[in-house]
């Protein structure tokens, strides 16, 4: 007897494991999308602005989904084939990796009703409709620092600003600085970057500011560091700055040459059995109304181009599209090369 | 049992009762099975088989191999001492037409890159153009394409891609790779760095165990000596930190150590330094705050193995006229060594796998090997580099722990 409810317990129990896991593959229901951000402040600003919207045009529920930004989710997905997220808000970096590995869905920008041309950088990518623009800037206080940095070379320069800098521990905007610093025009700088002998010269450049660096490693620790004075000046994502001088009342002061500009884009992953669904979210996503109300809540710079004049004007001053003058792109054909590389070699001179 | 059996006789209601031993005894070990079934299958579907199979990464990568087929049949023959022949650069431009029209020329090219940084686009831009690159001879028409194929290392790293095993990604976790020639070389210097982190993360995981145990053991004696109602009153104190969520507390060492942190401004009001300290952002802040995330860890086994040791043993000791020092050494020390080697145990092989902490409230130089894994996993994608260092990870606390348990004996480890 009771080996027989013994037995039964365990049946029972192994029954449930599985319905647990049966449940995990994907549902397929025709008025659903999962769509996948960072989270934050900033998904609340997309739920507002493009989710609520989709859904009550269109009747399609919308689930959300959040992620660090590591592809290494979507690429399970994927190659297991259990793709549950629909559309992702991705970086450009990630999106070129994932599309030369297979792992999201090539844009049909016919069937998307958008023109290609339209948009900014389109051309590097098949894969990612791009949904915004955002630059990492150097940064001061200005009620601490009344004279602050005015270019890239201030931010090295310890006799005329003493004090500690925030800086991103990635190679990635820290090398491109130095050798901007250095005196290597804006246009030359992945040129030089390319020689070994640039690489060298970037981290000398460094190595004088050295000693002087706060390492952040997350989008929030900058606006921290520089509000509590652990710095004088620091890199930082406009955004940010924009976000924290609108709702925290701080005198953040930007500093826009040599800014390194930086793209997100919308992707969907490849095998999502909602693919109509996923195309209509990103032709609303990526329309020029949608990424002009996105620009004015957050400045991030829109994508598509013909959302610029759209833009509420006193957010345009904050928008990264217009100060392509002194910014500098960030080269994804560079990084995804030489990334792991330079990364390797950052880390090496970091321990040192 | 058996004994008796054999002593009364043989037969028991027509059956030998060793038999029937035999079989209620098998009988016995079936039900524990199935008991312990539903866990044993858990464990092997959600952690041996992929582990293993992440662990697999680390040795086998066959990309090439399926990507550029023909190529390597074709480089099976090479010799390794000139550029390879005319039937391999075909056999090459016929794969590189293949990748370009099924869009695998990017993976191609990824792996190429891993070994020689810069050849993805070259990869990428040869696949195009030797799409539409008309009939041979194609090892001058590929050359004239991209200088690469005409490298001599490109040809040793392609020739390696015949097998589908390589020692790549373990090399290079330990700072060595392979030479033009497919021998084995150090790394070039400037990008030496597993090595020290391999023995960073040990060194760092040595010390904060140390730490704890060294803060702990006193805490730990304190409590089970106490009477029990003052000593729950601490208890509550020693496992409320523990209840709270490692981030919160991390973040929380953030404001209290920072250069105007609450630390740093009372030491300076009252006028121990001038300037404040370097508390954050350096190997003092890791270290403080992954001790005090790790003490209860260490601290709970040693506790809960003192409250079963009677207070006569020393007692006698001292009654029979040893020290109050000796007494400790040579009777309670000993006692309390099981749960030491519990606590301590834990702790160490814990903070092996540290990540947030020191990326929050470390410095450039406390990062540890997790995060260079968290890196490869999640960012480059480059699985072997992560399933590498994570297998030697893995092999190192392992061996630790056969030489832990040589040392002290894992059955005198005890939990509670």
């Amino acid at each position: 007897m009771r080996t027989s409810l013994m037995i039964a317990s365990s049946v029972a129990v192994i029954g449930l494991t599985a319905g647990v896991f049966a449940a995990t593959t994907p549902a397929l229901a025709d008025d659903q999308l999962t769509v996948t951000a960072g989270g934050g402040s900033f998904q609340q600003v997309l739920r507002k602005l493009i989710f609520d919207p989709f859904s009550k045009t269109s009747g399609i529920k919308i689930t959300e989904a959040e992620y660090d930004y590591s592809n290494a989710k979507i690429r399970a997905m994927v190659e297991t084939k259990t793709v549950s997220w629909d559309v992702v808000y991705a970086g450009d970096s990630g999106t070129r990796q994932m599309c030369a590995e297979g792992l999201i869905e090539t844009i049909d920008w016919k069937k998307l009703g958008l023109d290609r041309t339209k948009f900014e950088g389109a051309e590097y990518s098949d894969c990612g409709v791009p949904a915004g623009i955002a630059a990492s800037v150097v940064t001061y206080d200005k009620e601490k620092l009344p004279n602050g940095p005015k270019t890239i070379a201030d931010f090295f320069d310890l006799k005329k600003f003493p004090g500690k800098r925030g800086l991103p521990k990635t190679p990635q905007v820290t090398v491109e600085w130095a050798l901007i610093a250095d005196g290597v025009p804006i246009r030359d700088v992945y040129k030089v970057l390319n020689t070994p002998e640039g690489i060298d010269r970037a981290f000398k450049k460094l190595d004088t500011i050295k000693k002087d660096i706060v390492w952040w490693t997350s989008g929030a620790q900058p606006i921290q560091l520089l509000a509590d004075g652990q710095v004088v000046m620091t890199d930082a994502w406009n955004t940010r700055i924009y976000d924290a001088v609108k709702n925290s009342g701080k005198h953040f002061e930007m500093v826009w040459d040599g800014a390194v500009t930086n793209g997100n884009a919308w992707v969907i992953p490849k095998g999502t059995p909602r693919l109509d669904n996923a195309y209509k979210f990103v032709a609303l996503a990526g329309s020029s109304q949608t990424q002009a109300d996105l620009a004015t809540y957050t400045s991030q710079g829109p994508g598509n181009r013909e959302a610029l004049a759209l833009i509420d004007p006193a957010v345009r001053p904050n928008i990264p599209n217009n100060h392509s003058g002194s910014a500098l792109p960030s080269d994804l054909s560079f990084w995804s090369e030489k990334g792991d590389e330079l990364r390797q070699r950052f880390n090496a001179w970091l321990a040192k | 049992m058996s004994t008796t059996a054999i002593q009364i006789g043989s037969t028991f209601e027509g059956m030998p009762l060793r038999l029937k031993l035999k079989r209620i005894e098998r009988r016995q070990k079936f039900k524990a099975l199935i008991l312990v079934l539903p866990l044993l299958l858990f464990i092997l579907v959600a952690f041996v088989l992929p582990i293993g199979r992440m662990l697999f990464n680390a040795i086998h990568d066959d990309t090439l191999l399926t990507l550029a087929p023909h190529t390597m049949t074709a480089l099976r023959g090479w010799d390794g001492k000139d550029l390879p022949g005319e039937a391999v650069y075909a056999a090459l431009a016929g794969d590189l037409k293949k990748s370009w029209a099924q869009k695998t020329a990017a993976s191609i090219g990824k792996r190429i890159n891993y070994e020689l940084p810069g050849s993805l686009s070259e990869v990428i831009s040869s696949a195009r153009k030797a799409s539409v690159l008309p009939a041979g001879p194609y090892k001058e028409a590929l050359i004239k394409i991209s200088p690469l194929w005409g490298r001599h290392d490109v040809w040793s790293l392609l020739k390696r891609g015949t097998s589908a095993y390589t020692g790549y990604y373990l090399l290079r976790s330990v700072d060595y790779e392979y030479g033009p020639d497919s021998q084995i070389v150090a790394s070039p210097p400037e990008n030496r760095i597993f090595r020290d982190v391999f023995l960073r993360t040990l060194g760092i995981s040595i010390g904060v165990t140390a730490i704890t145990l060294l803060l702990g053991f006193p805490v730990a004696y304190l409590l089970a000596t106490l009477p029990r109602k003052s000593s729950n009153l601490l208890m509550i104190l020693v496992v409320l930190p523990f209840w709270t969520s490692v981030l919160i507390r991390t973040t929380a060492w953030v404001v209290l150590l920072q250069q105007h942190g609450v630390v740093n401004d009372t030491l300076m009001a009252l006028h121990v330094i001038s300037q404040p300290a370097e508390l954050i952002y350096n190997r003092i802040g890791t270290i403080v705050a992954m001790t005090h995330i790790q003490l209860p860890i260490t601290l709970l086994p040693i506790y809960s193995v003192m409250r079963t040791i009677s207070p006569s043993y020393v007692r006698a000791a001292r009654s029979l006229g040893a020290g109050p020092f000796y007494a400790f050494w040579k009777v309670y020390w000993p006692l309390t060594l099981p749960g030491i080697a519990a606590g301590c145990l834990m702790t160490f092989i814990l903070c092996l796998g540290y990540y947030i902490t020191p990326a929050l409230v470390g410095g450039p130089a406390d990062q540890m090997i997790s995060s260079f894994v968290a890196h490869y996993t999640n960012e480059e994608l480059n699985w072997g580099m992560a399933s590498a260092l994570g297998a030697i990870l893995l092999t190192v606390t392992l061996l630790l722990y056969y030489s832990f348990s040589k040392l002290v004996g894992v059955d005198r480890v005890k939990m509670g």
